[in-house]
This record gives structure tokens, C-alpha cells and sequence, in this order.
């Protein structure tokens, strides 16, 4: 899948989504994600839309159901880099993606999850 | 809503969710040519993103005309399928919703909110037509 990219970063999967990604793609992107998180161990995935020209529903709910998942798998999900004209859009479809926790930037988010302890050796056990 | 003066600039026929992704691009290029701003551009592409997935995912397919009215900074689309039609449109259009199982129903109360000017015609078993018109600015 060359849609989006999986990279382990400091402990962290860090997934990159390119602009052209079909829903076909994101809904792949799901379960490979989801199989990562689990041969990885890893506690903390981040999502980097900033490649996103728009956030749509249905991608809104697919970021939803991706930290659903990650969730259920001990890992917590950040979404990173959204534009500020997709938030502004976003809140006029009244989808204030209440499940996923965002930061600014990646740097911003393992910040955070260094703080939440997330990180910290940043493999489980 | 008729798009008289304006002039067609791309059909885009929508069979798979490739398609989708071509669309969004072709009316982005198109608010680009008419000088919008990056959130006017943004709304209206989420707005032609709904529809359009719509037309694909319920009709099984469709066309996506888009229309630039040069003068007027505005920038129109018609999205129609021939699909089963909606048989409540009003239901249909209030948030919330859907006929799918997981869908959030915001789809299509959010293309309106989103666009300028937006119009929707279904005729059960004949099809759907959406027809949506972008300001490039807010004034």
C-alpha cells in the first residue's frame, strides 16, 4: 500500500497519509495498522493528516474507528497535523472527533505521551 | 439552480473510489483558477467529497459535471446518478440520518452547510441529482 506509510519512530508508529488516499486505501490502512500495533508492542500510534487537503466523514469516522482500535490493542492514538481550514470545516459538520486526542505536530504529540508516562521505555514490559 | 452561464470544465464519471479522489482534485483546481481562499476551498471540496461518495456508494455510480462561472468567482458542480432515489429527502438532509449501519448521517446536511447554494432532486428508481455552487470568497 502506497497510500500511507508506517514508520516506528522513537517507540511510536507513526502513520503518514498521503492526499491521494481512496477510501479503499484508508480502510486497508485499518487493518495493517491494527497488525502492527500488535507485532510491535508499540503504546503510542500517531496519525499525520497534514498531507489531507480535506477530512471528510467518512474519513472522519475512519480516524475514529483507527484509535478504536488502537485502543483496544493498549495503545493511544494521536492525530497530528491538521490544517487549519479542515478544523474550521470539520466543526461546521459538526464532527468534533471527540475520540481521537490531536496535537499540533509529532513533536507535540510524543511530548504529550512522554508525559502521560506512554513512552517512557517506550516498549510495553 | 441551472448553471446557464457557466461553462462546463470537466466530467468526471464516478465507478470506482479512484474516482472520488479525481473529483475532489478537479474542483480544488478549479477554486485554485478562481483566486479562493485555502477554507473556502476546503469546505466546498469536503461538500463535493459527500456527494459524490454518496453517488458512488447508494447509486452505484454517477457523473460529476463541474462549472466555472468566470465572472462571479463561483464555482458549480452536478452530481447524478441513477440510482434508487431517496425516498425522504428531508429526512435525509437532517444530521444524523442514515441508512447505514456505522455512518455518521452528516454527509448530506453537511454538503448544504458547507456550499453556497444547494439543490437536491431524487425520483425513486430513477436517481439522484445534487447540484452545489462554491463561493471562492466570502464576499
Amino acid at each position: 500500500m502506497n497510500a500511507a506509510a508506517i514508520y516506528a519512530v522513537e517507540g511510536v508508529l507513526l502513520v503518514s497519509i498521503t492526499s491521494d488516499i481512496t477510501d479503499t486505501d484508508i480502510i486497508d490502512l485499518q487493518e495493517t495498522l491494527s497488525t502492527r500495533i500488535a507485532d510491535t508492542e508499540c503504546r503510542g500510534v500517531v496519525i499525520d493528516i497534514s498531507a489531507l487537503d480535506i477530512v471528510d466523514t467518512f474519513v472522519g469516522r475512519v480516524l475514529a474507528q483507527l484509535t478504536g482500535v488502537a485502543r483496544l490493542l493498549d495503545a493511544e492514538t494521536y492525530v497530528v497535523g491538521m490544517r487549519p481550514a479542515v478544523a474550521m470545516t470539520l466543526v461546521e459538520l459538526g464532527m468534533y472527533l471527540p475520540e481521537n486526542d490531536t496535537a499540533l505536530t509529532l513533536s507535540h504529540a510524543l511530548d504529550k505521551m512522554r508525559q502521560s508516562g506512554l513512552i517512557d521505555g517506550l516498549r510495553r514490559g | 439552480m441551472v448553471f446557464d452561464e457557466a461553462d462546463r470544465i470537466a466530467t468526471i464519471r464516478l465507478e470506482q473510489d479512484r474516482d472520488v479522489v479525481k473529483a475532489r482534485s478537479r474542483v480544488a483546481q478549479a477554486m485554485k483558477a478562481c483566486g479562493s481562499s485555502e477554507l473556502m476551498q476546503t469546505r466546498f471540496v469536503t461538500a463535493v467529497s459527500e456527494i459524490v461518495r454518496n453517488a458512488l456508494n447508494h447509486a452505484g455510480g454517477g457523473t460529476l459535471a463541474i462549472y466555472a462561472m468566470p465572472g462571479r468567482r463561483l464555482v458549480g458542480v452536478e452530481c447524478s446518478d441513477n440510482g434508487r432515489g431517496i425516498e425522504d429527502i428531508n429526512a435525509a438532509m437532517r444530521d444524523g440520518f442514515t441508512t447505514r449501519l456505522g455512518s455518521l448521517g452528516r454527509g448530506l446536511g453537511g454538503a448544504k452547510r458547507l456550499s453556497k447554494a444547494f439543490t437536491i432532486e431524487s425520483s425513486p428508481g430513477i436517481g439522484t441529482t445534487v447540484r452545489m455552487i462554491g463561493a471562492c470568497s466570502l464576499r
